[in-house]
C-alpha cells in the first residue's frame, strides 16, 4: 500500500512534534519550565484535562457493557467493542499523562506497597489500576480472535458478566472520586462547584458523558472508517442522555437552590460567566435540542448534540479543578504552550492508536456486503433533509 | 504529650533569627537576599512577616489532623505523636495533593529540579523527640517564638490576651481552624492583614473526604449483589422465553 499524505496526518507530525519538544521539556529542565504550574496553582490542565477529562471521556466502557452484559440491552452489543477500546485507551492514556503530571513519575508504583487508605488519591490510583486490568481483558478477546487463541477466549468468556460488574463497580467508585478528591478543600473551591455533592455529580456526569461519547465516537467512526451508522443503537443513546441529563440538571439546581447560590449564580461575574457556559452547555442545550424529536430521531442532531454535551461536561471539569481555585490564589492560571503541546500530542496519539486498531483488530462488526469497500455517502455524512424526514417519520419513537 | 509552638507577634522585633536559625537547620541558602523574600517557598520554610510595625510569623501549622497527611497517597506525610508534620522523600511520588489540600497552603515545590521534593517546615522533629526546642524558638530572642507542651501553651496564650485585652485581638489562631494545631498564633491586629485564611471551618478537613471514603466497604458488596442481581433477572427473563418457545404453550408433557 503506498502512503498518501492527507491533511489530518500532516496535522498529526506537527502535534507531535510540538509534543516532542514539550516533553523534552518537560524532563530535562523540570515542572517549572515546562508549564505554568506554581506553589498557588499545583495542579494544571494536565490533572484538570488529561486526568479528570480523560477518566470522564472513558466513562462509555462502564456504561456501555453494563447496558448490555447487565441490563442485557442487546441492541447496544454492535458498539461495545469500539467503545471498550476507546475506554481502555482513555485509561492508559491517563496514565501516560500522570508519567508527565508527577514530579516523581518513577514512584507511581508506590501506592501499591504504600497504604493511606484515608487519602482519596491512593483510592482512585487503586481503581484505575484494577480498572485498567479490567479493561484490557474485556479487551482481549479482540486481540485473541484476531489471533484466534480459542483457549484463552473461553477462559475471558467464561469470566465476562463478574468481570463487567467488577468493571461497573471500579468506574462507580473512582468516576465519584475524583470528585471526592474536591472535598478537601472546602474553603478553596468556589462556593459554585463545593458541595457535599460533589462525587455524586462526577458519577452521574459520568453516565453522561459515557452515553454522548459513544453517540459522539459511532458518529466519527462512521464517517472516517466509511461504516454504516447504527442509527437506532444512537438514537437508543439519545434518549438515555436525555433522561440522565435532565435528572442531572435538576439536581444541580437543587443543589445551588439548597445551599443558597441562586443570587449569586445570576449576578454576573468571572465565576457565573463560566458557570452558565457549563449548564447551557452540559445541560440546557442538549436537553433543549434532545426534547425535540427530530433532533433526537436524526444522525446529525444526535451527533452535534454530543458534541455540545461534552464540551459542557469538559468545562464542568475544568471548572472545578481551575476556574474555581483562581480566586484563592488570587491570580489566573492559563496554561504554558508547552502544557498544551504535552496534552494535544496525549489526544492525537489516542486517535491514532484508535485508527491503527481498527484497522488491525476486528473492532468492528462485519458488515453485510463488502466490508472493505467504503459507503459513500451513508446516511451518516450529513444526510439530506428528505431523508432524515423519512427516517423521522419511520421511527418509533 | 504533644509538643507546640507558640508565636506571640507583640514580642516580635522582626530581626528575623527564627529564619536564619531555621535556614541553618534545614541546609537551606541563607543570605540577605533570602531574607527579603516575604513568602514561604521551596527555600524558605519560616517567614517574618511586616505590615507597618506589625509582624506575624508564618510557618506549617502542623494541624492535629493535617489534610496534607490524610491526601498523601503513599504515606509521605505523617503527624508524629508529638507534633511535627514530617515528610519522607523517599515514598512521594509528587502528585502535589498536598499543595492542593493544604488551607494555609503551605507545602511547597521544587519546581525547578528535575527530582523535586515536597518542602515544608517539619518542626524540627528529631530535636522535639529528644527533648529540645526547635531551632526557631531556640534561636528567638525575645522569646516571641516558644517552644513548650501544648496545653501549657494554650492556657499561657489564654492568660496573656486575658492579662492584655487591649494588645491582643481575641483570638489564638491555631487554637480551633480546622480542628486545631500545633503552632498557635497571637496579633494585635487582624491574622487576615498577614494573608492568613480566615473562613476556615473548625471541623478537621479530613472528615469530609473520609466521610465519603468510609462508605466504600459498604458500598461495594451492595452495589456488587445489585448488580448481580439485575443480570440475573434480565437474562432470566431470556431462559424463561426460549423455554416457553421450545414448549408449546399449554402442550405440557
Amino acid at each position: 500500500m503506498r502512503f498518501r499524505l492527507t491533511f489530518w496526518k500532516v496535522v498529526f507530525v506537527l502535534i507531535m512534534i510540538w509534543g516532542a519538544y514539550s516533553t523534552y521539556v518537560r524532563f530535562f529542565h523540570g515542572l517549572g519550565a515546562v508549564s505554568n504550574m506554581s506553589d498557588t496553582f499545583p495542579w494544571g490542565i494536565w490533572i484538570g484535562f488529561d486526568v479528570l477529562c480523560g477518566v470522564m471521556l472513558a466513562a462509555g466502557g462502564f456504561c456501555v457493557t453494563g447496558a448490555v452484559h447487565i441490563l442485557n440491552i442487546k441492541s447496544l452489543h454492535s458498539i461495545v467493542r469500539p467503545t471498550v477500546l476507546t475506554a481502555f485507551l482513555g485509561y492508559i492514556l491517563v496514565c501516560v499523562g500522570l508519567m508527565f503530571d508527577l514530579g516523581r513519575p518513577y514512584n507511581i508504583w508506590h501506592p501499591m506497597v504504600m497504604y493511606n487508605p484515608h487519602s482519596v488519591m491512593f483510592e482512585v490510583g487503586w481503581c484505575v489500576m484494577l480498572y485498567s486490568t479490567v479493561l484490557a481483558l474485556e479487551f482481549s478477546p479482540i486481540v485473541l480472535e484476531r489471533f484466534n487463541l480459542q483457549k484463552p477466549l473461553k477462559v475471558i468468556k467464561a469470566c465476562l458478566i463478574p468481570l463487567v460488574i467488577l468493571g461497573v463497580i471500579l468506574s462507580t467508585l473512582h468516576q465519584s472520586s475524583l470528585g471526592t478528591l474536591y472535598l478537601i478543600m472546602p474553603t478553596k473551591l468556589h462556593s459554585f462547584w463545593y458541595t457535599p455533592a460533589l462525587p455524586f455529580f462526577f458519577f452521574i456526569s459520568a453516565i453522561a458523558v459515557g452515553l454522548s461519547m459513544t453517540i459522539f465516537e459511532s458518529s466519527l467512526s462512521s464517517r472516517a472508517f466509511h461504516r454504516q451508522l447504527e442509527l437506532p443503537v444512537i438514537r437508543e443513546l439519545g434518549r438515555a442522555l436525555l433522561v440522565v441529563l435532565t435528572i442531572y440538571g435538576l439536581l444541580r439546581f437543587e443543589d445551588l437552590f439548597r445551599r443558597g447560590q441562586l443570587t449569586k449564580v445570576i449576578t454576573p461575574g468571572y465565576e457565573a460567566y463560566f458557570l452558565w457556559l457549563e449548564l447551557a452547555l452540559a445541560v440546557v442545550i442538549p436537553v433543549a435540542l434532545l426534547s425535540r424529536k427530530k433532533i433526537r430521531m436524526s444522525a446529525n442532531g444526535l451527533y452535534w448534540t454530543s458534541v455540545i454535551c461534552l464540551m459542557g461536561f469538559i468545562t464542568n471539569r475544568l471548572n472545578v479543578s481551575i476556574t474555581g481555585l483562581e480566586w484563592w490564589s488570587g491570580h489566573h492560571y492559563i496554561p504554558k504552550w508547552t502544557e498544551y503541546g504535552i496534552t494535544a500530542a496525549i489526544i492525537a496519539m489516542g486517535f491514532f492508536v484508535f485508527a491503527m486498531a481498527v484497522k488491525y483488530l476486528p473492532i468492528f462488526p462485519a458488515e453485510e456486503g463488502h466490508a472493505a469497500s467504503p459507503v459513500v455517502g451513508g446516511r451518516h455524512s450529513l444526510p439530506d433533509p428528505q431523508l432524515v424526514e423519512e427516517e423521522v417519520v419511520h421511527a418509533g419513537d | 504529650m504533644s509538643k507546640a509552638i507558640l508565636y506571640d507577634a507583640t514580642l516580635c522585633v522582626n530581626c528575623k533569627q527564627c529564619e536564619s536559625a531555621c535556614a541553618q537547620k534545614n541546609h537551606l541558602p541563607y543570605d540577605d537576599k533570602v531574607a527579603a523574600e516575604p513568602v514561604q517557598s521551596d527555600h524558605k520554610y519560616t517567614v517574618v512577616l511586616a505590615r507597618n510595625d506589625k509582624y506575624m510569623r508564618r510557618l506549617c501549622q502542623h494541624c492535629e489532623e493535617p489534610a496534607c497527611v490524610s491526601v498523601c497517597p503513599v504515606g509521605a506525610l505523617q503527624k508524629t505523636a508529638l507534633g511535627p508534620v514530617t515528610y519522607d522523600v523517599s515514598k512521594c511520588m509528587g502528585c502535589r495533593y498536598c499543595m492542593a489540600a493544604c488551607a494555609f497552603a503551605v507545602p511547597k515545590y521544587e519546581w525547578s529540579k528535575l527530582n523535586p521534593k515536597v518542602q515544608k517546615c517539619i518542626m524540627c522533629p528529631d530535636r522535639v523527640a529528644a527533648g529540645q526546642p526547635t531551632a526557631c524558638a531556640e534561636a528567638c530572642p525575645t522569646g516571641a517564638t516558644k517552644f513548650g507542651d501544648r496545653d501549657a501553651l494554650v492556657a499561657e496564650a489564654e492568660e496573656r490576651i486575658r492579662a492584655n485585652p487591649n494588645q491582643y485581638v481575641p483570638h489564638i489562631y491555631g487554637l480551633h481552624e480546622v480542628g486545631g494545631s500545633s503552632v498557635l498564633l497571637l496579633s494585635s491586629i487582624d491574622f487576615g492583614e498577614f494573608g492568613l485564611p480566615m473562613n476556615l471551618p473548625t471541623d478537621p478537613l479530613p472528615q469530609r473526604t473520609f466521610e465519603v471514603l468510609s462508605k466504600i466497604p459498604d458500598f461495594v458488596p451492595l452495589w456488587g449483589l445489585f448488580l448481580g442481581g439485575v443480570w440475573w433477572i434480565t437474562h432470566r427473563r431470556d431462559e424463561v422465553a426460549e423455554a416457553e418457545a421450545r414448549v408449546p404453550r399449554g402442550g405440557g408433557q
